[in-house]
């Protein structure tokens, strides 16, 4: 009972830690609150459809920043899908980040694009790898 | 961010939308975002609103051509194939009269503007949560009387 309360604790400071630190926003608590007996696993199904489209995407602009010259309306269309699919998630720090990726776009500034692209990307990855953290201790038995 | 409904206040709304002399409300989720899709699908069926997804304008106006009908359509802007002004345009030039509704993360009012202008009966922008979803609803209920 005591490890179990230990297990719920830690868990409960994992998923603090995500809004604590600017990763998460509010619209992922919306998607908790979707969560039930019938689809107890919606969240991280959810998240899981994030990472399919949201990889594709970043490889998708990737792509496109190695093209000489940079076509910015590509890239605002492409940016434009991955915020979509980031907002959707509560995604928040990479959120900020597709917004200003936009901007530089729209301002032509393909230096910006790519810094930004590159923060992008890292903090991604971070928010990737503490969500399945996070969902690998949540799972039951674990 | 003032989107979550609390259990009792679903229950009323079921309890509203889903009367025995009333049919059960239908919907179409129009995005082109898997992920989008996935979330709106599962709002409108915590609602008790059974709904159907499409991935663009056209495959929305095919499915209307098809003989289907829906009370409510979810409409994002910006999708490929056919996009959402587009897509509202044609559904009402069919004669389709279900309460469409406007989903973007669009937030320019001339943008906001011409979408209106196709034919919407509301516009949102993203996220959506049940308390929009709430109030488009109650344009349902108030047109059907």
């Amino acid at each position: 009972m005591e490890r179990n309360q230990q297990l719920r604790r830690q868990l409960a400071s994992m998923r603090q830690s995500l809004f604590d630190q600017g990763h998460l926003d509010e619209q992922f608590i919306l998607l908790e609150e979707l969560q039930d007996d019938a689809n107890p696993n919606f969240v991280e199904e959810v998240v899981t459809l994030h990472y399919r489209d949201s990889a594709r995407l970043i490889t998708t602009i990737e792509r496109a920043l190695e093209k000489s010259p940079l076509d910015f309306n590509k890239l605002d269309g492409y940016m434009h899908q991955f915020k979509g699919s980031s907002t959707s998630i509560g995604a928040k720090k990479v959120k900020a980040e597709s917004t200003q990726f936009r901007e530089y776009c729209e301002a032509g500034n393909g230096e910006g694009c790519m810094k930004t692209f590159q923060l992008l990307k890292r903090d991604y990855a971070t928010l990737r790898r503490k969500l399945e953290a996070y969902f690998q201790q949540a799972l039951p038995g674990a | 961010m003032g989107g979550s409904m609390k259990a009792p206040e679903k229950e009323i709304l079921g309890t509203k939308m889903n009367h025995r002399h009333r049919p059960k409300i239908t919907a179409l989720v129009v995005d082109d975002n898997m992920v989008v899709r996935a979330i709106h699908h599962r709002l409108l069926q915590d609602l008790g609103i059974e709904n159907q997804v499409a991935v663009n304008g056209k495959e929305a106006v095919d499915v209307h051509s098809s003989g289907q009908y829906f009370d409510l359509i979810l409409m994002d802007m910006d999708m490929p194939v056919m996009n959402g002004i587009e897509a509202t345009r044609k559904l009402r030039a069919m004669g389709i009269r279900s309460t469409i509704a406007g989903i973007s993360s669009r937030s320019l009012e001339r943008e906001k503007q011409e979408f209106m202008e196709a034919g919407l009966d509301d516009y949102h922008e993203k996220p959506l949560t049940a308390d929009k979803i709430v109030s488009i609803l109650h344009k349902i209920s108030n047109h059907s009387g």
